[in-house]
């Protein structure tokens, strides 16, 4: 009995929480839509995520492309399947370890600071601060970063795919001693519009749940200090989980073969 | 009980016999506490009531519950003689402009200056220029006793005393006809204290505005208060006017204005 008990208690708690959040996201793009918006907020919000990422995203892309070249070349040249690298390094880049990489290190970065800023804002009574100043907090504090994630992570995956690439290039040609022209040839070859759509698309999506379970842990942290710390923590891994999650999901609709 | 909505007309003005809030049987409950047990209480125009009584016995609850941060369990809570607790947010926020509120810890927004805290009312809710929002953002911390180089600097590098006259300076900015203080003396040294009561006094004098304060420095209710009501496991047990407050006739009021031990009143030593 008692483990039953213990089983509906969890689901019940798990109810409630898929209910908050939906609540929260549903009323959050309400605000996203409906004016006034906060343009200086969301230029900041813009700035933070979308700039000071670039040095962890461009270094994450760049070694990543790198270790691919070596690794496929390790691989293939069993086979002789040496001329292949050039094509599965833009094409894992640009459909999986672009988006999902960069989603990865964003949601360490922003989706941590998200919810440390705003954990803190509420234990301070900062958020209750903007109410009674007749501003609504969705509006001045969790649109403004849903709006900057979902449009900056995709520039952020633009530059990643290139300088993924750009690393690939690079071990292939100065390590691997691949002819500079076909290479870059070979790159081209197969890629089609869609690999790069995809990883695009999936890095909206990425960018708007990072922002979302940034926002929405620190809008419902409590007890002070610990309560922002854990808010953090459930933030990061929340919206790294479901990154993966979704990459899946996305990955399936656009190249389900059945 | 339930209340039907109503919208919220900024330009009627009320009759002069209405209060300006008043509160009927307003309960509210976090889980199995019950912090509000039925306020009852009425707070006429241009008055200042100071709200007394021990920490967790409801008081920043009903606040808040006039604000609309939490909405009540039961009970109707009436600004100007028109219901509140079911309002839209649309309405909520144009009510709200009637308001200002001091936090217990100022609350200031960290990531904005000085002055930028003083205009937010301004800037964000009525659209303000900025440039004439700072003047006015500056005008208002000299009438709170800070420089205007102050105005410049990050919340953070203020005093906690300074940063209680920003907080205050921010609360009257946009000249609300309410203003609410949250125990606006707490961890401040007595000399400081009575200096944000001479602010708060001064302020609401020149505003003309109704204030409640919640508080349960003595000094800064016989100080602030035209009249003071006591709140006791979230029901107001006694009010009356601020120079009766010594001769109550209540045991709790006496208990809590003398600051004794003994009597009526147990404190909580365990957590509910």
């Amino acid at each position: 009995m008692g483990f039953l008990a213990a089983t509906g208690r969890a689901f019940l708690i798990f109810l409630e929480a898929t209910g908050r959040l939906a609540l929260f996201t549903g009323s959050a793009l309400s605000h996203c839509v409906r004016p006034p918006l906060y343009p200086r907020q969301i230029l900041r919000q813009m700035i933070d995520i979308g700039y000071y990422s670039l040095p962890v995203v461009g270094l994450t892309a760049l070694f990543t492309g790198m270790v691919l070249a070596l690794q496929s070349y390790s691989g293939f040249s069993r086979f002789q399947a040496e001329g292949a690298i050039a094509t599965v390094v833009v094409l894992s880049i640009t459909r999986e370890l672009g988006p999902v990489l960069a989603g990865l290190m964003v949601a360490g970065r922003i989706g941590a600071a998200m919810a440390a800023e705003i954990g803190t804002m509420r234990v301070t009574e900062q958020i209750d601060a903007l109410s009674t100043l007749s501003t609504n907090p969705y509006k001045y504090l969790v649109a403004p970063r849903l709006i900057a994630g979902l449009t900056m992570v995709p520039l952020l995956v633009v530059v990643a795919d290139i300088i993924g690439v750009f690393g690939g290039f690079l071990v292939g040609v100065y390590r691997l001693d691949f002819n500079a022209a076909s290479y870059i040839n070979r790159t081209w070859e197969f890629l089609h519009p869609i690999d790069v759509i995809s990883g695009l698309v999936k890095a909206a999506i990425f960018g708007f749940l990072i922002a979302l379970m940034g926002c929405y842990h620190g809008y419902h942290s409590k007890g002070g200090a610990q309560g922002v710390g854990a808010a953090t923590t459930n933030a990061v891994v929340s919206a790294s989980i479901m990154i993966l999650v979704w990459n899946y999901l996305i990955t399936g609709i656009f190249f389900s073969t059945k | 009980m339930t209340v039907p909505p109503a919208a919220v007309s900024s330009n009627a003005v009320p009759p002069a016999t209405v209060p300006k809030i008043a509160l009927k049987g307003v309960t509210k409950h976090f889980g199995h506490k019950k912090v509000l047990n039925g306020i009852d209480l009425e707070v006429g125009r241009g008055e200042s009531l100071v709200v007394i009584g021990g920490s967790g016995t409801g008081k920043s609850v009903m606040l808040k519950s006039i604000l609309g941060l939490l909405t009540p369990d039961s009970g109707s809570i009436k600004v100007d003689g028109e219901e509140t607790t079911r309002l839209r947010s649309r309405d909520r926020e144009k009510l709200l402009h009637k308001f200002g509120m001091l936090f217990q810890g100022a609350a200031l927004f960290d990531s904005l200056p000085v002055w930028e805290n003083v205009a937010f009312g301004l800037i964000q809710g009525e659209h303000m220029p900025r440039a004439k929002a700072k003047e006015i953002a500056i005008a208002k911390l000299g009438a709170v006793g800070l420089t205007p180089d102050v105005a410049e600097l990050s919340p953070a590098e203020l005093s906690g005393g300074m940063q209680k006259r920003v907080a205050l300076a921010r609360a009257i900015a946009d000249e609300p006809e309410i203003i609410f203080f949250d125990e606006p003396t707490t961890g401040l040294d007595p000399i400081m204290a009575d200096v944000i009561n001479e602010l708060i006094v001064q302020c609401v004098k020149d505003l003309g505005a109704t204030a409640v304060t919640i508080t349960h420095d003595m000094a800064s209710a016989r100080k602030i208060a035209d009249r003071i009501a006591m709140i006791y496991q979230g029901r107001i047990i006694w009010t009356g006017h601020a120079r009766d407050i010594d001769n109550s006739g209540n045991a709790y009021v006496d208990q809590f204005v003398h600051g004794r031990a003994d009597g009526p009143i147990k404190m909580q030593i365990k957590a509910l």
